[in-house]
């Protein structure tokens, strides 16, 4: 015990806690449960250990989650892009681009992203040929479709389109997150509207807009695996799917790409929470809390809802 | 006679079908410090907003230091809109501090400063950073640059947010209610600052409840009600002997 003397408090309480016999019992059934999924795992010979550790390191196997990646970071850069300008167009007083704003949210987030895959897979076979020119007008320029969108484009082009429609959302609910007052402090200070958006609104949204993007991020790195539909045949789960059934050994190569692709969240949460301090700053986020209360965050379900392109319903799920 | 500083003349505002300024005229001489008084919702803070073109006047007009804002009037005395970045040059010369202090909060007492500098003035950062450090002294606060307005109190926000608005060197400088947001023993270091502002001849629009510091600071008193200004003059006449029934009314309930 430490030395009354000296303490502060003279009174200090010494109770004894309440029994909770129950947290006990209840960690007690969780560990032996899990003791048993792992000597289930290690001792099945089905799942094929030795399968697994060769093939973790197989080139076609690395080569697919290189590609996994260019796919997952490429659609996000597109989606990015387009959803800044999707948003921007969205808040304008231009109705024009208002509307052409929410006709493409609606549209790409409408459809199965599988089916818009294979739309996109498909595009060589509807337009053999690209042209820049005037509508009905000349044209000045001509290409080669299935040269420009190879299937590793189509498949990126199709995940970025994609993406963008529900970035584009989680944007908005961003700049629409900074107080009105930011702006008019900034414009009364003589900035252009494009300063203000560029120096003292977009960097407050980003507090908003990072962590549902790191959610997105993530989600999207498993969403490549649906680029089958383009087809491309490159990437992780095709791969491994691929020397799965050639050996006619299918879970240890599930095992192999669960693997990976946990290993790359993994990598991609570290990054994310980062990201989150750097644009939390200011908020006394900064400062380390250990088990303070979280912020909450923006879901795409709660951007999604924000939109007002969706009906107004709180049980209403929305997925790509 | 020289140029008025602020000249408002038949300023009307509508917000729909909301009637909010219906004809007020206003003149503050260089070097004035006027100070406007009046119930809420009376429309002080609307009249501010349209001295720097927060709001834009459904008629009349503003001229600051004789150019008229907003607009380029031609030989036939036509009005031509401006486009935004000259409003916003027009606005670069006029300072303004709100109620709610509206620092950026992302950025340090420092960095707050500093922002327009650099990015409306063009001023290089060290430029910009000098004359930021030489403000903050000026307010009291050398001691707080790195910090983030979350991490000041309110007082020291407002005194952050005087000295941005003065980085720009402004010819003139609003204030709507700058200590109405402030908790009582805050009130007292930000008049401070106002009062050695007025001392150096900065010409001052100031919206405020204080009467102890419109009576000991002000060269012009205005009072307005419902849009329209009821009473103004010096403030021994307005506020120790007010002609209007109105404007007794409400210095009754201040007081
Ligand atoms: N942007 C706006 N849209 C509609 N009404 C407004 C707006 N701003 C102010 N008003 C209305 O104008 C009136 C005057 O407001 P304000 O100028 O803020 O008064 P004060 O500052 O004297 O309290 C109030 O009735 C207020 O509700
Ligand atoms: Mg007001």
């Amino acid at each position: 015990m430490s030395d009354t003397a000296h303490d502060p408090v003279p009174n200090r309480i010494h109770a004894r806690p309440v029994p909770r016999p129950g947290r006990w019992i209840a960690a007690a059934i969780v560990v032996v449960l899990a003791a048993m999924a792992v000597h289930g795992l290690v001792t099945n010979p089905k799942f094929r250990w030795d399968i697994v550790w060769a093939y973790l390191r197989d080139v076609t196997v690395i080569r697919g989650v290189g590609w996994t990646l260019l796919l997952t970071f490429g659609s996000m850069v597109i989606g990015v892009v387009l959803a800044v300008i999707l948003a921007i167009m969205r808040r304008s007083d231009n109705p024009v681009l208002r509307s052409v704003s929410w006709f493409y949210i609606w549209f790409f987030r409408g459809t199965p992203i599988y089916t818009q895959l294979v739309f996109w897979g498909l595009i060589s076979v509807l337009y053999p040929t690209l042209s820049l020119g005037i509508p009905f007008g000349p044209e000045f320029v001509t290409f080669q479709t299935d040269v420009v969108i190879t299937a590793f484009w189509a498949a990126l082009l199709g995940l970025g389109l994609n993406e963008a429609a529900y970035l584009a959302e989680i944007v908005r609910a961003g700049l629409g997150s900074v107080d009105k007052g930011q702006e008019e402090a900034a414009r009364a200070l003589g900035m252009k509207e494009r300063t203000i958006l560029r120096r003292i609104v977009i960097p407050q949204a980003m507090r908003v807009i990072v962590p549902p993007t790191g959610n997105e991020t993530i989600s999207m790195l498993k969403t490549t695996s649906l680029v089958l539909a383009v087809p491309f045949t490159l990437d992780l789960t095709y791969a491994t799917n691929a020397i799965g059934n050639r050996l006619f050994e299918p879970i240890p190569l599930l095992i192999v790409s669960a693997f990976w692709y946990l290993l790359i969240t993994s990598v991609l949460m570290v990054g994310q929470s980062y990201l989150e301090r750097y644009y939390g700053r200011g908020t006394g986020s900064e400062r380390p809390r250990r088990g303070g209360p979280r912020r909450p965050r923006f879901g795409r379900q709660a951007a999604i809802k924000a939109s007002g392109t969706a009906k107004d319903d709180p049980f209403l799920e929305v997925t790509p | 006679m020289t140029t008025p500083m602020v000249e408002v003349r038949g300023a009307h505002k509508m917000f729909g079908d909301l009637h909010v300024l219906r004809g007020v005229d206003l003149t503050v001489a260089p070097g004035e410090v006027c100070v406007v008084l009046g119930p809420s919702g009376s429309g002080k803070s609307t009249l501010l907003r349209c001295l720097n073109e927060l709001e834009v006047l459904t008629g009349g007009s503003v001229r600051i230091d004789g150019e008229l804002l907003g607009y380029r009037e031609d030989a036939h005395g036509t009005l031509h809109r401006l486009h935004p970045t000259a409003i916003a040059q027009q606005r670069s010369r006029i300072g303004m501090v709100f109620q709610r202090f509206h620092l950026f909060p992302h950025m340090t007492a420092l960095e707050n400063v500093m922002e327009a500098q650099v990015q409306v003035l063009k001023r290089s950062k060290a430029a910009a950073r000098a004359k930021a450090v030489e403000l903050l002294d000026r307010v009291g606060l050398s001691d707080r640059m790195h910090h983030y307005p979350a991490q000041l109190s309110g007082g020291q926000q407002q005194r952050v947010a005087i000295a941005r608005a003065l980085a720009m060197d402004p010819e003139i400088m609003l204030f709507d209610e700058p200590t109405s947001a402030l908790d009582p023993e805050l009130v007292g270091e930000v008049l401070a600052v106002m009062k050695d502002l007025a001392a150096g001849g900065m010409t001052m629009v100031v919206v405020t409840h204080e009467i102890g510091f419109a009576r000991e600071v002000a060269d012009h008193v205005v009072f307005m009600d419902e849009g329209v200004v009821v009473e103004e003059g010096a403030p021994s006449a307005v506020i120790d002997a007010p002609a209007e029934e109105r404007t007794r009314d409400f210095l009754s309930h201040v007081l």
